[in-house]
């Protein structure tokens, strides 16, 4: 099973700001293991963000991004204690979903 | 008064025989708190003179650094066929450059790599290059090639403390860190006018 | 002539270095700053906080009871005072050493599981998390060990003589490295851990997440491999070797701030 993300948010002026640190190994499919075996390709491809109900963000992630991503987006509107989700997907069909409040 | 008088020499000789029970308790510990693992075994945190004298944060008088250093001295081994820089440069750069060999992932004791880099600048083109050590950059360039730089660099390489008894630098024959054969081609890198650390 | 030709020389040395070397130091402390913000130790922070409150072990027990040295469950600022002397286990602990020895007195999980064990594997990576949540509740809290405990004394006066112990093949000690300012190893930067300011900055830094290998290292794993390094045999998770010089640096350290859990390359 996946392990949470930790996921803040913080609306200034208008605008808030979501930062997630999501746990993955993000594994390319590209190195070897100490066996010389290929190690399977282990990465996230999809995550979206929901603002309440509203989809704020959609994105394509791939085996570039690193172990452990760190993503920062911001988007235009929300107030404290609103809903931010955020969900991804993984080329294994594990996923994992988790919420916060707009600080 | 009197009392007093002998109260001095008193406390000197407790504070000394308290400092020689943490000694004793220092080389227990590096002893007791480690395992042997591969090839690093517990021989290694047994000391010898020159590592004993050199383990505090000031080294021991000059006459105590002349006897250790001439001692060091007598073991270095000279090329017995006198070929000093007769080695390949490019294996001496392969060697300046690996930082590998003698931990306890490492198999055996063979192949290791010389770790200049770690402390020294030699190649200009190099940037990633130690500041632990003095630059070598254009080596012999500026010192020339006579016979005593060259003697001298042999012997600063195969034991670094017979120059200077608490040196940071390994005795990399004397403690058969890098081959004879190795030494040669680390000589090249620093004296041949062909090796880049001479451009 | 001889003179002129010496000058230009070293003109042309600073006009090569000057700029690289301070470019250098500007992307490390950007690169670092830039980690900061979205750590990764905060996701083994978070399995540690989760691991300190679920029931395991033989005894089915969490670590709630766990006394790391402010009283039975009080984690806010107890590592800022680690290591310190133990009546229960009658020996100085560091803050892993005192979470095994929870571990092993309140879930029944043997010490041995974790001491014979391997970094970032099983028991001891499951004590790494813990170490992450119990050292963020120390960020920003000043250093302050007591020194003036006899047997916390005497520990970091082991501390201080291991700092300088020569040894191996290569007569390497931590102060062949650690004992001068602005020095660096390849493109490493060395604290000079002989100064205050420098103890602190190795001591208060670790444990930390290292991004080139996406692995969360304990102060334990970071000396370890240091031990490696230097070609000294294996120390022993836990042994006083390790509690001797974690002594030695919290308490050269003392009363500044620690910034752990940090990030490194």
């Amino acid at each position: 099973m996946a392990s949470p993300m930790r996921i803040r948010a913080a609306a200034k002026d208008g605008v808030t700001e979501v930062r997630v640190l999501m746990s993955h190994v993000m594994e390319t499919g590209q190195r070897k293991d100490s066996a010389g075996e290929v190690i399977p390709a282990h990465f996230i491809t999809e995550l979206t963000a929901k603002h309440n109900d509203k989809l704020v963000l959609s994105a394509e992630f791939g085996p570039s991004v690193s172990t452990n991503p760190y993503l920062a987006f911001k988007f235009k509107g929300g107030e404290k204690g609103d809903k931010i989700t955020v969900s991804w997907v993984d080329n294994k069909g594990d996923s994992r979903t988790d919420e916060a409040q707009i600080a | 008064m009197k009392k007093l008088f002998i109260a001095v020499p008193l406390a000197l000789c407790a504070s000394v025989a308290v400092a020689d029970e943490l000694q004793a308790k220092v080389e227990e510990m590096m002893l007791s708190s480690f395992k042997a693992n591969g090839i690093a075994s517990l021989d290694r945190q047994k000391q010898d003179e020159i590592q004993q004298a050199c383990s505090s944060p000031t080294p021991p008088d000059a006459a105590t650094m002349q006897r250790l250093q001439a001692a060091e001295m007598a073991k270095i081994q000279w090329p017995a066929d006198g070929n000093y820089t007769g080695g390949d440069w490019k294996e001496g750069q392969k060697i300046a450059a690996s930082g590998r060999g003698l931990t306890w992932t490492d198999k055996t004791p063979n192949n290791n790599g010389g770790g200049c880099y770690n402390c020294h600048a030699m190649d200009p083109n190099e940037v990633s290059e130690g500041t632990i050590g003095p630059s070598l950059e254009g080596y012999a360039k500026l010192r020339g090639n006579g016979e005593e730089i060259v003697k001298y660099t042999w012997g600063k390489l195969w034991n670094s403390k017979a120059y200077h008894a608490c040196s940071d630098m390994p005795r990399n024959g004397y403690g058969g860190i890098l081959t004879e054969a190795q030494i040669r081609h680390v000589m090249a890198f620093l004296f041949d006018p062909a090796s880049p650390v001479n451009q | 002539m001889r003179k002129r030709i010496k000058a230009v020389a070293v003109c042309v040395g600073i006009a090569l270095t000057a700029p690289a070397s301070a470019q250098e130091e500007l992307n490390f402390d950007a690169y670092r700053e830039m980690l900061a913000d979205g750590n990764p130790a905060e996701l083994y922070e978070m399995e540690g906080e989760e691991l300190w409150r679920t029931a395991r072990g033989p005894n089915n027990a969490t670590l709630e009871q766990c006394d790391l040295g402010l009283g039975a469950g009080v984690v806010a600022g107890a590592a800022a005072q680690l290591p310190r002397y133990f009546e229960d286990a009658g020996r100085v602990q560091d803050i892993e050493t005192r979470l095994m020895y929870c571990m092993e007195t309140l879930q029944g999980i043997p010490s041995k599981e974790i001491i014979d064990g391997k970094f970032l594997q099983g028991e001891r990576a499951k004590l790494a998390a813990l170490v992450a949540y119990v050292v963020t509740h120390s960020k920003g809290e000043k250093i302050a060990i007591d020194l003036s405990h006899p047997k916390v004394k005497e520990m970091y006066e082991l501390g201080e003589r291991t700092f300088y112990y020569r040894l191996g093949v290569m007569d390497f000690s931590c102060a062949s490295c650690h004992s001068q300012d602005g020095k660096r190893i390849r493109a490493t930067q060395l604290p000079n851990i002989t100064t205050r300011e420098g103890a602190a900055e190795g001591w208060g830094s670790w444990p930390a997440y290292r991004v080139s290998s996406s692995q969360f290292w304990t102060m334990q794993h970071r000396l370890w491999d240091c031990f490696r390094q230097q070609r000294a045999a294996e120390p022993i998770f836990g042994s006083d070797v390790i509690i001797a010089l974690s002594t030695f640096m919290a308490g050269k350290g003392n009363g500044i701030e620690a910034k752990w859990p940090g990030v490194k390359r």
